[in-house]
């Protein structure tokens, strides 16, 4: 059993819970229906930024240069960094080089796939995540359960009690509004005496060599403006080519996320403030290499909206945590085995493929034929369980001779009612349902007859 | 007169004879002359879903063959249709026998409303739920899907709604997978479960006597749980409710 399949399994086995995480995620998706069809022309947005999208892939060296050299152009300073610990690195250096003791950051998948807030934290730098699901669980000491939702694992009361221990709410608080006030004014404290803002980037414009940040609580915003020094993370695939571009994303992005016409907050950042600095690290940790792969390529479009986690009936149904990787869903679970095909093979099976992430996905991600495509490579590359193999093997064996397949069919159909009722329910489908009446005869065999008569 | 194969799945021919049975009928009642090629087997999509490409290959080639002499193809199941239309490609790339098969196989729906272009007149009276199999709704386009933006149709529907007497119920969530899946409803057991109860309270909520669709695979884990759990409903596959309907 894979790790994703005890992670679920454990998740499904709180009854109610899953009834209620399945439901609050689904609440999602129909918010992001509903948006979607106040948009007539929705489906041709969505072939364009697939199209924009795979423009951009295919000349991204060309593109990340033109912004690299408008960014430069406009004060700020650019970065590159090959992998995670590159990364860190260099967000580090540039803290301790203007002796930064405290950080806030707003809400950036990619500081979280690199670790960065333990980094930092073992290097005497204060982290406080600001957007207020990302606080939660850093409090929590746990990973975001959703990219865009990242608290959406846990209920009003849970945050009460958990803001009650950390933030001296009353016990028994769980009125959300009277939380989040609360979580508001601890954190006018911290972005009121930090040394320095860190953000993610939705978009980065080869054109302007401006940055974008979508935020809904304005902690971007607030974190860059306080403190003199804004470092903004990214990456290689976040570049659009103009702002005509970022303009078909920015109607999908949102939409798509949360069923909003657009985020509270859509941040342009071109250039440093007055006095201020502005660092854009540009991260590849292995993007390049899903770059040259032809069936994963598609994948580098994903704006990390998270629509195919709210549809996904599995990701509904098991929990962001139970994926063990920090995009979970099916977009991660086509992500998670290029880092490492033997700790992630169980993901491309967490899956029934049954295409809605595909359907719902705004810039064309064929996810459901990634994560088919996933599991032959799994497959050549031995990745999969041995008994999978037999099984596979043998039956193709059967299957590739039709007197063998009859005659197997027809000693299962016989063998099956003379097992007890105990031992048919000892199995994977027997545990929770009966089997179907076993016929006498096949199809094949009455339509033999048939031709007698 | 209109001549096909049958295409019959392997878990049809050994477990769901009836089926088979009702699409012969079917499309005999519709003025076609059906032919069923004895050799065939399985389309190999159990090898394939699991990504062992290379066992699936030979299955392949063997359908290719064992279909090549008809001009159409007909199979009551849309994931082994979907299987056949959007798979093989990848799996033998460039073959003209497997290119002439993924052109001429239809799911039972699409062909009785693409092809033969009937609107079956007869009597089901029943509260009917539909259940919509993913590969039929999303690989082949049976229906329209709720994800996507598009003007709203469905075959399978188009098919059934017109029947004395059916009265097909709306569903919360019209076309959430059931959770069969294939090895998944093994591999991934509490999953698959989850899921399938889900779907079957829709149902149940809607008021459903019959649980109907296109795959049998899909309503053969429903009905595993609606007997496990002695729930009235039944499950028929669409092929069947049209026989008897049109009997």
């Amino acid at each position: 059993m894979s790790a994703f399949s005890e992670n679920a399994q454990a998740f499904i086995a709180d009854g109610p819970r899953l009834a209620w995480h399945d439901k609050a995620i689904w609440f999602v998706r129909q918010k992001r229906d509903t948006a979607r069809a106040a948009v007539p022309e929705w489906e041709e947005l969505r072939a364009t930024a697939s199209q924009i999208k795979a423009h951009t892939l295919s000349r991204l060296a060309g593109y990340l240069e033109q912004f690299e050299a408008n960014a430069i152009e406009l004060g700020a300073v650019v970065h590159w960094a090959r992998d995670a610990d590159e990364h860190n690195r260099i967000v580090h250096e540039i803290l301790r080089e203007r002796g930064v003791k405290r950080l806030v950051k707003s809400k950036s998948m990619l500081t979280e796939e690199c670790h960065l807030n333990p980094y930092l934290e073992e290097r005497g730098i204060e982290v406080v995540d600001t957007d207020l699901g990302e606080r939660i669980v850093q409090f929590r000491h746990e990973p975001p359960s959703h990219i865009v939702m990242p608290a959406i694992h846990l209920k009003k009361e849970e945050i009460g009690d958990l803001f009650h221990e950390k933030l001296g709410t009353p016990q028994g608080l769980a009125d959300p509004k009277a939380l989040t006030e609360a979580a508001r004014q601890h954190l006018r404290e911290k972005f009121l005496a930090a040394d320095a803002g860190l953000t993610g980037v939705n978009f980065a414009i080869a054109e302007t060599g401006g940055i974008v940040v979508c935020t809904n609580e304005g902690n971007a915003d607030l974190g860059t403006s306080l403190p003199p020094l804004h470092i903004a993370c990214m990456g290689i695939e976040k570049i659009v080519p103009g702002t005509r571009e970022l303009a078909v994303f920015l109607r999908l992005l949102a939409r798509s996320a949360t069923g909003q016409p657009i985020t509270t907050y859509t941040s342009h950042f071109h250039g440093p403030r007055p006095a201020g600095e502005l660092h854009v690290v540009i991260v590849d940790r292995g993007r390049s290499k899903i770059l040259g792969r032809n069936e994963f390529r598609a994948s580098l479009k994903c704006s990390r909206c998270g629509a195919c986690l709210n549809t996904c009936p599995v990701y509904r149904r098991s929990g962001g945590h139970s994926y063990g990787v920090t995009v979970p869903g099916p977009i991660g679970s086509t992500l998670a085995p290029h880092a490492d095909a033997a700790k992630y093979a169980g993901l491309p099976f967490a899956s029934t493929l049954c295409g809605s992430c595909s359907d719902v996905c705004p810039v064309h991600v064929d996810l459901h034929h990634q994560l088919l495509a996933w599991r032959g490579e799994l497959a050549r590359q031995g990745l999969v369980p041995l008994g999978k193999r037999i099984v596979s093997r043998v039956g193709a064996f059967v299957l590739a001779r039709s007197w063998l397949y009859q005659i197997a069919g027809k000693l299962v159909r016989w063998v099956v009612p003379l097992l007890p009722a105990r031992l048919l329910r000892a199995n994977a489908w027997g545990r929770q349902r009966d089997l179907p009446p076993m016929p006498r005869e096949s199809f094949s065999e009455i339509w033999r007859k048939r031709g007698r008569s | 007169m209109l001549e096909v194969a049958l295409f019959v799945p392997c878990y049809v021919d050994q477990l769901y004879p009836a089926i088979a049975v009702a699409t012969v009928e079917l499309l005999e009642r519709f003025g076609v002359k059906v032919h069923y090629p004895e050799r065939q087997t399985c389309c190999g999509q159990p090898m394939a879903n699991s990504g062992f490409f290379d066992d699936a290959v030979p299955l392949v080639r063997r359908m290719a063959d064992v279909f090549a002499p008809y001009e159409h193809v007909v199979c009551p199941s849309g994931s082994c249709t979907s299987m056949v239309r959007n798979h093989t490609e990848a799996l033998v790339p460039g073959d003209d026998g497997v290119l002439a098969l993924r052109k001429k196989t239809f799911e039972l729906c699409e062909f009785l409303h693409d092809v033969v272009k009937v609107r079956p007149e007869g009597r089901f009276p029943h509260r009917v739920g539909l259940h919509q199999s993913c590969h039929g709704l999303r690989g082949l386009r049976l229906g329209s899907g709720s994800e996507r933006l598009v003007s709203p149709s469905n075959k399978v529907r188009a098919l059934i709604e017109g029947l004395d007497g059916l009265q097909l119920l709306e569903l919360a969530r019209p076309d959430d997978c059931c959770g069969f899946g294939g090895t998944f409803a093994v591999a991934e057991e509490a999953l698959s479960c989850a899921m399938g109860r889900d779907r079957i309270a829709d149902h149940e909520r809607a008021g459903a006597e019959v649980i109907t669709g296109t795959d049998i695979s899909c309503l053969m884990h429903m009905d595993g749980l609606l007997r496990r759990e002695r729930k009235p409903q039944r499950v028929l596959h669409v092929a069947e409710l049209l026989a008897e309907a049109t009997a």
